[in-house]
């Protein structure tokens, strides 16, 4: 993984050092709210609804032990034993005193990490698909382009102020896991006819209150054009995006209103200045980047096919777990393994300070150093051999870390909602809970299959609610909570808007209401293995509607 | 019949906090001072701007309560919950019931 070099180091540290300064200045009466919030925000200090709450960067949710590990102290020192990983690959801490963010902060720095651009109107924590440099399917691992990314647009004195926030994601494969369709820029990494590196560019993509599908307006920008194609995208942005409507003010809306054709045929034509200039990426530097994502050096192990099947027979909950939370990898011993923080009846994306150790030594142990955060709010193992799958196995389970649940009904999406979240209009978790409670049953969750359901607490849309198979949306209404119901969202390669099924569901009903849509799917299924997504995108609305309203009722 | 008491977070570890009858900022709403006529809401929020103003507190609110005996309720559950902390467990606890709101 990339390292600090002494540049990073200096600046990291300046920074810390000149918050710490703004914080005493705060706390002493010397700067006032409304002159410090922005430069809180700039350093991921959030004001929330018990407490402050801090945002730290995990660039493209990669992390090693000895990161994961200060993690944990921070949860246990500072905090109340616990954080919470986030949809952009992040980790929120809840209950942070505004006092000790420097000494958090400081102790971020000392294992390179930091909280910087986790708010504010700028360029966010670029996203990566968790399988990044492992998965059997990738052209290359998009990591080296998330970190020049990240380079690029840190402080970037030109974009530190855009209209609105900027959210990366970039994909390495044709299948994508990283969402990058609902995303402001979505780069898919790939080769083109001579093998070259490149980049299929989209635009214009975004979730909260207007959700909509990126445009793609490049099929293959060359590696060396990075730079310079994604500055001119947000130069023209910068130059032309709503200041005037924080509603509006998103690049997703200025595709929209200025047309995708015009809007390409702009950034095309500051493309030409920049092209060949000084953000022109050498080949020499991007092999710099790229050598610090070698993967690591993977010892033969063929005994583990022979001991894995041996250890499927013998038990069920094993093989379930091999079946769902395991993944292929591009060397044939090894797989890249997801660690479900989607425990039945818990909390998605919440770990405790001990949960944390224990996933940097079994890392240490069996992974060979490397940790990723999905974007699914779980955690990554991208390298281990299929001969280490059972110990592993055998040390997550007492911790709460072995749920077989990856990709199915209880592997849920959740944004903290109205139980931390100033934002939010209503409660996600306990509706999670719920869900997940209900639907516990290994049995019941292999006959559903693939079905992602993701639960946001306002239109926001933190918990990526538009692109759930199955979508929840918290509204308040007459000062309760009410939940409304979209189906057939999808953030892959095939992505879609959730379409509004109807009427919302009040708390005590909504579980219900989603296991009459679940019946609906199992009874109108034309196989096993026809995916929700699949019914739902054969038979439309009207069955699920005639299931949850009566037969009258008309499609939303 | 519906009332007024002033919220806030406090600045140096941002807890909600309540402003209670001796002009202090208690942790427990059910301290608070409720204000039962426009005087008292006026008053109270001239202690708000004050406190902000002295940088005691931030997000500074008059939110609205009603009382059911000795307790008083929000009548929001957003204030519900800044009141009595998340429903839900965390932490080693997570898989506590959750608490009515």
């Amino acid at each position: 993984m990339y390292r600090y070099d002494e540049f990073d180091h200096a600046f990291v540290s300046a920074r810390v050092a000149q918050f710490r300064d703004q914080v005493e200045r705060r706390l002493s009466g010397e700067i006032a709210e409304d002159a410090f919030r922005p430069l809180r925000l700039m350093n991921g200090v959030y004001l929330q609804l018990h407490a402050y709450m801090l945002r730290v960067a995990i660039p493209y949710g990669t992390l090693n032990a000895k990161q994961m590990r200060m993690l944990a102290h921070i949860a246990r020192k500072y905090d109340r034993g616990y954080g919470h990983f986030t949809t952009r690959q992040n980790i929120q801490y809840n209950w942070p005193k505004l006092s000790d963010t420097p000494d958090i902060l400081t102790d971020l720095a000392s294992v390179e990490m930091h909280a910087i651009q986790t708010s504010g109107n700028c360029i966010r924590n670029v996203t990566a698909d968790h399988f990044a440099g492992a998965a059997a399917d990738e052209a290359a691992d998009p990591r080296p382009y998330a970190e020049i990314l990240r380079q690029w647009s840190s402080v970037h004195p030109e974009f530190s102020f855009l209209p609105r926030k900027f959210k990366i994601a970039v994909t390495g494969s044709e299948h994508d896991r990283a969402a990058i369709q609902v995303h402001d820029i979505g780069l898919q990494l790939k080769k083109n006819d001579k093998g070259e590196l490149g980049f299929a560019v989209w635009v214009g993509g975004g979730q909260g209150r207007t959700p909509l599908l990126a445009k793609k307006i490049r099929d293959f920008l060359p590696e060396e054009d990075l730079l310079s194609y994604t500055t001119a995208i947000v130069r023209v942005y910068n130059l032309h995006g709503r200041r005037d409507n924080k509603y509006k003010a998103r690049i997703k809306i200025l595709v929209h209103e200025t047309g995708v054709e015009e809007l390409t045929r702009q950034i095309e034509a500051e493309f030409v200045h920049l092209k060949d200039g000084e953000l022109k990426l050498p080949d020499q530097d991007i092999a710099a980047i790229t050598n610090y994502f070698a993967p690591p050096a993977l010892p033969e192990r063929p005994e583990g096919w022979a001991n894995l099947a041996a250890w499927k027979k013998a038990d069920e909950g094993f093989a379930r777990w091999v079946q769902q939370n395991v993944h292929p990898h591009k060397n044939p011993d090894y797989a890249s393994v997801t660690i479900s923080l989607k425990p039945i009846g818990g909390i998605p994306g919440d770990a405790t300070d001990s949960q944390m150790d224990l996933v940097a030594d079994l890392a240490e142990e069996y992974a060979f150093d490397e940790i990723r955060i999905s974007h699914e709010q779980n955690i990554i193992f991208p390298h281990v051999a299929i001969a280490d799958l059972e110990p592993l196995y055998r040390a997550l389970q007492p911790a709460g870390l072995g749920t077989a649940n990856a990709g199915l009904i209880t592997d849920i999406i959740a944004c903290p909602g109205l139980d931390y979240c100033a934002l939010a209009n209503a409660r996600s978790i306990p509706v999670a809970q719920e869900l997940s409670t209900r639907f516990g049953s290994a049995e019941r969750q292999a006959e559903i299959g693939e079905l992602k359901i993701k639960i946001s607490g306002c239109i926001n849309a933190c918990g990526h609610h538009h692109v759930g198979h199955i979508g929840l949306l918290g509204v308040e209404k007459k000062g309760a909570e009410l939940y409304q119901i979209t189906l057939g969202g999808s953030a892959d390669e095939n992505s879609s808007i959730g379409e509004i099924i109807g009427r919302g569901f009040e708390p005590e009903k909504v579980t219900d209401a989603v296991e009459t849509v679940v019946n609906t799917y199992l009874a109108i299924r034309t196989h096993a293995s026809e995916r929700f997504i699949d019914t739902y995108r054969r038979v439309g609305p009207q069955p699920f509607k005639d299931a949850l309203y009566g037969p009258s009722s008309k499609a939303a | 019949m519906i009332y007024k008491v002033l919220t806030a977070n406090r600045l140096g570890d941002g807890i909600a906090v309540w402003l209670n009858a001796s002009g202090e900022w208690t942790t427990s709403l059910q301290e608070a001072l409720v204000a039962r006529h426009a005087e008292a809401e006026a008053s109270l929020e001239a202690i708000g701007k004050r406190d902000f103003a002295a940088n005691k507190v931030l997000d500074v609110n008059l939110v609205e309560v009603e009382e059911d005996g000795e307790t008083i309720r929000p009548i929001r559950l957003r204030e519900r919950i800044r009141a009595e902390g998340p429903t839900v467990g965390y932490g080693e606890n997570a898989y506590a019931p959750t608490r009515a709101a």
